[in-house]
């Protein structure tokens, strides 16, 4: 398989990007804060994405979905990433669809995610840092289990219809499908710094019955690792998307932009700049679509394809938004301008999942030192 | 099966039966590599290995087979490189004619001189090297002053070559030569002619690493037949600006490191400094930058796969192998940069029979010409900006 889009993923890729620079410009993520909107994304929108096809994407076709894979899936996390536009789509579309495939859940909500009306967020997190360590307790209680502990920095965790909670039982990691009002079951959405909500979830013996256990009791590590294997490779695509288009915006003022009487983009110091961005993105593009391919492929080596596709493009984006801020100048300081919106949500999604240092540290341990 | 199956299958099966035992270990020096050419000397399985794949056109598996080539399709010719990669095989023959003159004549020659040239070429016959840089003309190529006269029906060549690599070890070379003083790029030609022509000396350059890979050249009346031009009088330009596309390609080669042998810098790092009782490299400032470096090797692998792909394709943009050569080479000085840093004191032996007599040191030293042969880092980054980018000038 060649490493660039086939014909149909590029005219995938080029009705995602129309549709969502249309729908969900960073006027919509704008416009949601300056309301101070309490959802942190559009329901709407999230339906209109259904009709797409969008939500869809990796649900199989027997399921009401487009059975696709993450190649698809990434030119979708791309455009949203690109737009800032704020959304569901890597939680639920991406990751929980990951994990709850070929599982007995699958029937019980693949239709809800593929039309638009179910959110799911992911409750795998304990402390500041993703780690993957998982301390959260699951009791055995009844023919089911009591949950009991507290998960943070949970997307759409105080909205979500369903959250997916990894717990220890007595035999290992369990995952866990918990529904949205379960008893004892506590958010407190924290508004961050791009302006999205994440919650902490506080579980007080929340009650489940055995089959909201995700495949086997203590069988939930594997389900973890396909879980987080898709929503690192989702949330690289959509850091790709960040920095792109902080690339793009950046690019075109310094065409724009005079002093001294000549666009600022003449100036060597600032073109060479420019040229070393434009070469760290394009490493980190042909890493996220390495790890698609891998991934859709079902290779063994998917896993540290994995990391080095997170880990670089955090340091690819991170380069982006912050050179974005400098060549724009005071300007970029400013909020009326959108740079900066761009290193708010750069910030978090190089965080997601685990950051470049946590993923380059895994591929070292995973190659002997 | 399909076609393409087979075809792995059999590419396989010859490779096994055919790839000698000596030619399956890691490359480890300058002297393993095989350039061939009319004074080659080889090591145990090098002209065995080149003349057997030379056989089956494999040396340049994608030229056409009427020129030496093996006439395979890109899919198939990722396949072979797979499937010497499954088995270490190493390239059979390095060579300025496969990697930079080929394309050009295949694109710009007549079919005489296609003919004439390109088997040889591909069966490893004749050593090329590259008359390009002047000592007032590096990065400012264009302004090369070497002239040739037009004599009837041969030019008679004067002039001056800098960092002519492997000079002394080539048989000919390809050169730019200014016919025309009215224009700049305007009024270059380029010109092929053998190195034991009458009036061509050279001379080797000592460098920083002890070695000496680059030569300076010089030309002294030396007639060199009308014949060997190829492109057009005063079109040299063109055939020069294609060519270094080529040679920034295979210079950004050099940031994938050796494809075979597992991770030297790695199990370098751990020979030397070893691990701690919970496996990790035992010092962690070093193991950071190298894991970083890890990151950024593998996910350039990834562009590099991505980048041939796309050339075979036509897909890739004209000015990418710019791209590439300047990450490429960047990568390849911060890896021996790490390798010198993991070696400590061991790295640092310039003639010891244990340290390979500095082989370390003297690759490490090597590499900073890494980022400016072939154009410097510098260059690139203003071509991505002008042809990439279109920032104004």
């Amino acid at each position: 398989m060649p490493l660039y889009l086939n014909d149909e993923q590029a005219m995938l890729r080029d009705t995602a990007a129309e549709f969502v620079t249309e729908h969900a410009p960073v006027r919509h993520l704008r416009a949601l804060r300056d309301a101070d909107d309490q959802t942190g994304f559009s329901r709407d929108l999230w339906r209109q994405f259904a009709e797409m096809g969008f939500t869809g994407i990796l649900v199989p076709e027997d399921q009401g979905g487009l059975g696709l894979g993450h190649v698809e899936a990434g030119v979708v996390m791309e455009a949203i990433g690109r737009n800032l536009s704020p959304s569901p789509f890597l939680s639920t579309a991406v990751a929980a669809v990951e994990a709850l495939k070929g599982t007995a859940h699958a029937a019980r909500w693949f239709r809800g995610i593929a039309g638009g009306e179910t959110v799911a967020a992911l409750a795998i997190d304990e402390g500041a840092k993703h780690t993957g360590r998982v301390v959260m307790a699951a009791e055995r209680s009844g023919n089911g289990f009591k949950l009991s502990g507290t998960k943070r920095s949970v997307q759409h965790g105080h909205v979500a219809d369903l959250i997916l909670v990894a717990a220890q039982t007595g035999e290992g990691v369990t995952l866990f499908a918990v529904e949205a009002g379960a008893a004892g079951l506590t958010a407190d959405p924290r508004r961050l710094a791009d302006s999205s909500l994440a919650s902490e979830l506080v579980f007080d013996g929340v009650e489940v019955d055995a089959d909201a256990v995700i495949g086997e009791v203590g069988g939930g590590q594997a389900v973890l690792d396909r879980l987080l294997a898709a929503g690192r490779t989702g949330a690289s695509a959509e850091l790709l998307g960040v920095g792109g288009g902080a690339m793009d915006m950046t690019v075109d003022y310094l065409k724009q932009r005079k002093q001294f009487g000549q666009p600022i983009g003449s100036f060597q110091a600032l073109q060479h700049r420019a040229a070393h961005l434009y070469s760290e993105m394009e490493i980190a593009r042909a890493a996220v679509l390495k790890a698609q391919q891998l991934l859709d492929a079902g290779d063994p080596r998917a896993g540290e394809a994995t990391m080095v596709a997170k880990a670089m493009t955090g340091l690819a984006t991170t380069l982006s938004v912050q050179e974005g801020i400098q060549m724009h100048g005071g300007i970029g300081m400013t909020d009326d301008y959108d740079i900066g919106f761009y290193m708010k949500r750069a910030r978090v999604l190089a965080e997601l999942f685990g950051d470049a240092g946590h993923h380059a540290d895994a591929l070292a341990r995973a190659s002997g030192y | 099966m399909t076609d393409l199956a087979a075809f792995r299958h059999e590419t396989r099966e010859w490779l096994e039966a055919n790839c000698p035992a000596e030619m399956r270990q890691p490359v480890r020096s300058e002297k393993d590599v095989c350039w061939g050419g009319r004074r080659a000397v080889y090591q145990p399985g090098q002209k065995e290995w080149m003349d057997a794949m030379a056989a089956r056109g494999w040396t340049v598996p994608d030229w056409p087979t009427e020129y030496g080539g093996g006439g395979l399709s890109p899919a198939q010719a990722k396949i072979l490189k797979e499937e010497m990669a499954a088995i270490g095989a190493r390239n059979p023959l390095s060579s300025f004619g496969i990697s930079m003159l080929g394309p050009a004549l295949l694109k710009y020659g007549t079919e005489a001189q296609k003919l004439e040239h390109l088997p040889r070429i591909a069966r490893g016959e004749i050593r090329w090297c590259q008359g390009y840089s002047e000592p007032n003309a590096g990065s400012d190529l264009a302004g090369l002053a070497t002239s040739a006269e037009d004599a009837g029906d041969h030019y008679v060549v004067n002039g001056q070559k800098v960092w002519t690599s492997y000079a002394d070890k080539a048989d000919w070379i390809f050169c730019l030569v200014r016919t025309s003083k009215e224009s700049k790029q305007g009024g270059i030609s380029f010109v092929l002619f053998d190195m034991e022509s009458e009036g061509v000396s050279t001379r080797p350059i000592l460098l920083i690493s002890g070695y000496s890979p680059f030569c300076e050249t010089f030309f002294d009346d030396v007639k060199v037949p009308k014949a060997n031009r190829i492109h057009d009088e005063n079109k040299g330009w063109d055939v020069a600006k294609y060519l270094l596309g080529h040679e920034r390609e295979m210079i950004s080669g050099m940031g994938l490191g050796q494809s075979t042998g597992g991770n030297p810098l790695v199990e370098g790092a751990i020979a030397t400094i070893g691990l701690d009782e919970s496996g990790r490299l035992a010092d962690p400032m070093l193991r950071a930058a190298i894991a970083e470096f890890d990151v950024r090797a593998r996910a350039f692998a990834a562009m590099s796969e991505r980048f041939i792909d796309e050339l075979k394709a036509g897909r890739a943009h004209p000015a990418q192998p710019s791209m590439m050569k300047y990450a490429g080479t960047e990568l390849n000085k911060q890896r021996h940069e790490l390798v010198m840093a993991a070696g400590g004191s061991d790295a640092l032996e310039w003639e010891s029979e244990g340290s390979g007599g500095g082989a370390k040191a003297r690759a490490w030293l090597r590499t900073k010409a890494n980022s400016i042969e072939g154009g410097t880092s510098e260059i690139q980054l203003g071509i991505i900006a002008k042809r990439i980018l279109e920032l104004p000038s």
